[in-house]
């Protein structure tokens, strides 16, 4: 079945900082402004919008979107909402190039946000279930057991989750719209944090943040014409949405199938046979450090067992062999509904070269990368600078 | 034009810029089929799971259905009072209503003969000598305050026993 080939020729995000002063509809509104501004486009040039952000009670606005269509220039015109808990930013980012690679529209704007200074997104995901004892305690709570069976399985030493906050904040000073700009940050500052979660360290977890980012998605004719102006498209190779149950007997929460079935397909499809040569940075979703080498064996970037290799080593440094969240990643920005599309703007951004003092020399293929829920949903897309 | 500056008074004062408002929610919730058979039976001090027909796993507490194979569950099975810790985490942040002294432990429990852990809470031992394969037994509220909840359970203690071998629970971990 043939499909259009889709091109994102705009991006755009605000400063993610704790607190962001406007309005919800003011945030998603700067994104989406500066998204145009990058496509060189105005709100009438866009036929449809798909907004996504995680679950409404966070802010306890609910339907949001509704609200949302003027600040977004999407009063009649199509407008859809996505609904994946934390990989949301990805999923709704894989709904507009749907919507593209369908023909059924040109050009699409697509906008992810959240505010989480005005909710509280920790204690929301804490609620008591019936007839059950109060045992949640945040998503550090419900992750940290896994993060302690990786630990168990693969042997890895204590300090791996530590290099890789290390990295992550280091990486988010070359980021002015990251949140967390800790110029001091050490090794043993890390190593020095409260265990909030053990094994989870206070600075080895996500921070609350205000964000907002937005793509301009659109066909091949929109893309070659961007490449025509000297404004490099990226080009999207392959989409994969995956989800599982949140429970089921034997289900495996260090390595979900879902995730390696995800991306199978979305390798298959960018024709990759092998991530670690063919891909030249990735930016996936690490809301606690340990994440990532689970993701790098569960996105079948080594065997298993050996993520934790790959960090120790040095290979995903921003000078390494495969960078991995260049941008700072979610460990140093966390507006929850965005964080998903960030990681899928961030690897676009890549293979345009307009990443900034993040930027990875030369990078042609890149990996954008999202999960949510009881990491039980998945959502990736590979871009690239050459034309599929 | 009408002079919209603060008054002289508050001149000085900080600006506001953002304020905690509490918002709470009361609803009914139904447990359903399976549920209840199953919290009818805790108000006895028994744990009830059920076992799927096609896979033979034994889900605890049972939904009246199987995840995986999607057919239902009737062939009830009664568990162990004691199980086996396969992962935890030993929390230091102010949760549970700041009921819970911190740090406390919160370990998901595979109860003997179930095929899937509960989450609850270890105590009657230092938060951290609580490990993988430990071995516990659940402690119950007087009879009198047992009620059909899982919170019937005050937490579970170690039961004394060497541990279990990892091959035993790795498929929950």
């Amino acid at each position: 079945m043939a499909s259009e080939r889709v091109a994102i020729v705009g991006i755009g995000q605000t400063e993610h900082r704790a607190t962001n002063d406007g309005s919800i509809a003011g945030v998603v509104r700067q994104a989406a402004s500066r998204a145009l501004e990058d496509a060189r486009m105005d709100w009438a040039d866009i036929d449809a919008v798909v907004i996504g952000k995680a679950p409404d009670f966070f802010e306890g606005v609910m339907m949001p979107e509704l609200y949302l269509a003027d600040a977004l220039g999407a009063v009649g015109k199509p407008m859809f909402r996505v609904h994946t808990a934390g990989s949301v930013g990805g999923s709704t980012a894989l709904v507009a190039q749907d919507l593209v690679a369908a023909g059924l529209h040109e050009r699409v704007l697509t906008v992810a946000f959240e505010k989480q200074s005005e909710s509280e997104a920790m204690w929301a995901l804490s609620v008591a279930m019936p007839f059950q004892p109060p045992m949640h305690a945040g998503a550090g709570g419900y992750f940290a057991p896994h993060i302690r069976s990786y630990i168990r399985r693969s042997g890895a030493p204590d300090h791996i989750g530590i290099l890789v906050a290390l990295k992550d904040r280091l990486n988010a000073l070359k980021n002015p719209c990251a949140h967390l700009h800790e110029a001091d940050i050490t090794f043993d500052s890390v190593r020095d944090s409260i265990m909030l979660w053990d094994p989870i360290r206070f600075s080895e977890t996500c921070p609350s943040s205000d964000g907002a980012c937005a793509m301009v998605l659109t066909n091949e004719r929109g893309g070659d014409a961007a490449a025509a102006e000297g404004r490099a498209p990226a080009w999207v190779k392959g989409t994969a949405f995956r989800s599982e149950p949140t429970m089921f007997a034997g289900r495996d929460q260090v390595n979900p199938r879902g995730g390696q079935e995800c991306a199978a397909d979305v390798y298959k499809q960018a024709g990759i046979d092998d991530p670690r040569a063919d891909i030249d940075c990735v930016e996936m979703y690490v809301p606690f450090s340990w994440f990532e080498p689970m993701w790098l064996e569960n996105l079948h970037f080594c065997p298993e067992g050996e993520g934790w290799k790959m960090v120790e080593d040095g290979v995903t440094q921003l000078d390494g062999d495969l960078p991995v969240d260049m941008s700072g990643g979610v460990l140093s920005s966390n507006p929850i509904g965005a964080s998903g599309m960030l990681r899928f703007a961030e690897a676009a951004m890549q293979v345009r070269g307009q990443a900034g003092d993040h930027q990875v020399p030369d990078a042609r293929t890149a990996l954008g990368h999202a999960y949510g829920g009881g990491s039980q949903f998945f959502a990736m897309w590979i871009v690239g600078a050459q034309k599929p | 034009m009408t002079d919209i500056s603060l008054p002289e008074r508050l001149r000085g004062a900080e600006p506001v810029r953002s304020i905690r408002t509490f918002a709470r929610l009361e609803y009914a919730y139904t447990p359903g089929r399976a549920a209840s058979r199953f919290l009818n039976q805790v108000t006895n001090k028994r744990l009830v799971g059920q076992r799927c027909p096609v896979c033979e796993k034994v889900y605890v507490p049972p939904r009246g259905s199987c995840p995986t194979d999607g057919v239902p569950t009737e062939d009830e099975v009664e568990l162990g009072q004691s199980g086996t810790i396969v992962s935890f985490c030993v929390v230091n942040v102010p949760f549970m209503a700041n009921l819970m002294e911190i740090p406390y432990v919160g370990a998901l429990i595979q109860l003997d003969g179930a095929d899937i852990p509960i989450m609850h809470l270890i105590q009657e031992v230092p938060y951290d000598q609580v490990h993988m394969g430990m071995r516990v037994e659940a402690v119950w509220l007087p009879d009198d305050e047992i009620g059909p909840t899982l919170e019937s359970i005050v937490h579970f203690r170690p039961n004394g026993e060497p541990d279990a071998p990892y091959e035993s629970y790795k498929d929950n971990a």
